[in-house]
């Protein structure tokens, strides 16, 4: 009992010595999030919802930005976007899921950490150089169109489906580095004791395996989901707006390529994206804490 | 009932003696080719998932090297120095990379720190600040950005902090490039910290150099900082990933990085532009390549889950 208590008050001694001044310390990183990240947040939020007249500069509320960003083309784009990236994000994960699986039963160290290697490398690698990297591979002239001659079969790199191929590369990787762990931590001996005490695989699988893995698995898509969601480097060098994606049209508003005056709606639709993707990630960081206590 | 069991076990064997290799190892037939099928069913899936993942970089490197009706040639990758903006780009990508990284560190470190040994009361405040960045995608980010910088010449031309908003927005060295790729790599950055703090008992050592009259600099220079060196170097190779490929926010901004600069010369030299993509994927795994080494390091478990960081993202 002492010794549970003693460090408790030793330590809570230190925090009122020290506390004062180690409070300091974290003082330039909530100042600068504060400013840095809280400003331009903010001044999204205020730009979405308010209206300022040019004739007298006067300021009022206003839902129309927002209404106009669940309309026409712009509600089509953010339609694009879920469509898109749940797509990819279902495939992504399903075939994740199955790589990991070869991988982590495969019991073969060296296979295991190269595959985990390569996952965590190929992860990283969206953006541009992905997409020339597909150009030069399957786009109109690139190496794999011509020798197989794609184009016949109907092929088009610069579509829905191209840009969800595309998103693949790197969606999966990281599905295998989230859900490796989950399934490294389905004990051998739960499915010992599910076969020895009559069930089937797939009576193992239905009761015990996806149960135990079902908050990994939807934590992992609903990430991929918000990762494909956010991605606009890779479209945009692919297709560059022959497909409707939120992040293309916000893109298209800022540089000024549409009529002027649809910058609010461009905010508005920022403010759209961020309540998606913080709705994502208001269900998946519940899911990581509860696959956490089943796989520690 | 017990008449039963027999009957039924007799029905069974004297049905395997038609076939009396069936009966007995009725078992290992439902097992042998359970054990073997895996064995396709992995190879399949690996050797599929490979070519998936093997056939673009081949095919963009046969791109950049083999001309049609000319053969091989290396030009694509020779003509690179002499490239119009090669050097720029890559000069300024570099540096913007090492300020995010001085930076982030600078702001990070003391504040995690802080939260281990001293005010743990404050750690979920730092934790969701550092998180946060996650939720918002780098586009959002941007047009909030170019907002606040509208307010320069809107609002504040009178004022001493006009000059600030031209200054961060220097063509040489955008400032405010810096500050928005530190709020993006932060997430990156608290995690590997945070996953090195956790693998050393930070009040321990604290104490123990403390009272053997170490000053507080030197406690941090010369105690903490060599105990989070995996961790460190994970944070700042991921920072530099990530400000390498950048591409949303500095295009959007009107910059030109290396990213940005690779899709600007896309459309006259296709083959140039593949060409640097590949190299700059070779610079990016290399990098994390020598992470994860660096992670699976024999010493402490300080950096494994610095690798781990990442895997959430």
């Amino acid at each position: 009992m002492s010794s549970t208590t003693d460090p408790r008050v030793a330590g809570g001694t230190r925090r009122r010595r020290r506390g004062p001044r180690t409070w300091l310390a974290t003082l330039p990183l909530l100042t600068f999030t504060g400013l840095c990240f809280g400003i331009p947040l903010g001044a999204m939020a205020y730009g979405a919802v308010t209206r300022t007249e040019p004739a007298n500069g006067a300021t009022r509320l206003t839902g129309e930005h927002l209404a106009r960003s669940l309309q026409g083309p712009y509600l089509d784009s953010l339609i694009g976007s879920v469509q898109l990236s749940a797509l990819t994000a279902l495939v992504g994960g399903v075939l994740g899921v199955v790589i990991a699986q070869a991988v982590v039963t495969s019991r073969s160290a060296g296979l295991r950490s190269a595959a985990l290697t390569a996952s965590g490398v190929l992860a990283n690698f969206g953006g541009v150089p992905l997409a020339f990297a597909f150009i030069a591979t399957v786009g109109i002239s690139g190496v794999v169109t011509q020798l197989a001659d794609l184009t016949a079969f109907g092929w088009n790199l610069y579509s829905f489906t191209g840009l969800a191929v595309v998103y693949l590369y790197f969606l999966i990787p990281l599905m295998v580095l989230v859900i490796a762990p989950a399934l490294d931590g389905l004990r051998p001996q739960w499915r010992e004791a599910a076969q020895s005490s009559g069930a089937t695989g797939r009576q193992f699988w239905r009761h015990v395996g996806l149960p135990v893995l079902a908050p990994s698995l939807l934590g992992g898509f609903v990430l991929l989901f918000g990762t494909a969601f956010a991605a606009h480097a890779t479209a945009a060098a692919l297709v560059g707006g022959s497909v409707p994606l939120v992040t293309l049209k916000i893109a298209d508003a800022l540089s000024g390529n549409v009529l002027t005056g649809q910058e609010n709606v461009a905010l508005a639709l920022g403010l759209d994206m961020i309540l998606i993707a913080g709705l994502v990630m208001a269900v998946y960081l519940p899911l990581q804490r509860r696959s956490a206590r089943w796989l520690r | 009932m017990a008449a039963m069991t027999p009957t039924t076990r007799y029905s069974d064997s004297a049905r395997d003696t038609e076939a009396p290799e069936d009966g007995a190892p009725a078992r290992t037939p439902a097992r042998r080719p359970r054990r073997p099928r895996p064995r396709i069913w992995r190879g399949a899936v690996l050797g599929l998932a490979g070519a998936y993942f093997l056939v673009p970089l081949v095919a963009s490197f046969v791109f950049t090297v083999h001309v049609p009706g000319h053969g091989i040639t290396f030009e694509a990758y020779t003509e690179l120095l002499s490239a119009d903006g090669f050097t720029e780009s890559l000069l300024l990508s570099l540096g913007l990379a090492a300020a995010t990284i001085a930076l982030s560190l600078l702001l990070a470190v003391p504040a995690l720190v802080a939260v281990r040994i001293g005010s743990p009361r404050l750690r979920p405040v730092v934790e969701v600040m550092c998180m946060l960045p996650l939720v918002v995608p780098p586009i959002a980010l941007v047009t909030g950005i170019t907002t606040v910088l509208r307010w320069g010449p809107e609002h504040l031309s009178r004022t001493p902090l006009y000059q600030t908003f031209i200054a961060v927005q220097n063509e040489k060295f955008p400032v405010v490039l810096v500050l928005a790729y530190t709020v993006l790599a932060l997430p990156f950055v608290y995690r590997s910290l945070d996953a090195g703090l956790r693998a050393v008992d930070v009040p321990t050592l604290v104490e123990a150099a403390r009272s053997c009259g170490a000053s507080w600099p030197y406690l941090v220079l010369r105690v903490l900082l060599p105990n989070l060196r995996a961790s460190l170097a994970g944070a700042a190779f991921l920072t530099l990933a990530l400000v390498l490929g950048e591409f949303t926010i500095a295009s959007l901004l009107g910059f030109r990085p290396f990213a940005v600069w690779i899709v600007s010369i896309s459309g006259a030299q296709a083959r140039m532009s593949v060409a640097v993509s590949i190299l700059s994927l070779l610079i990016t795994w290399l990098l994390l390549i020598a992470l994860s080494r660096a992670g699976t390091a024999p010493s402490t478990g300080a950096a494994a889950p610095a690798t781990t960081s990442r895997k959430e993202s």
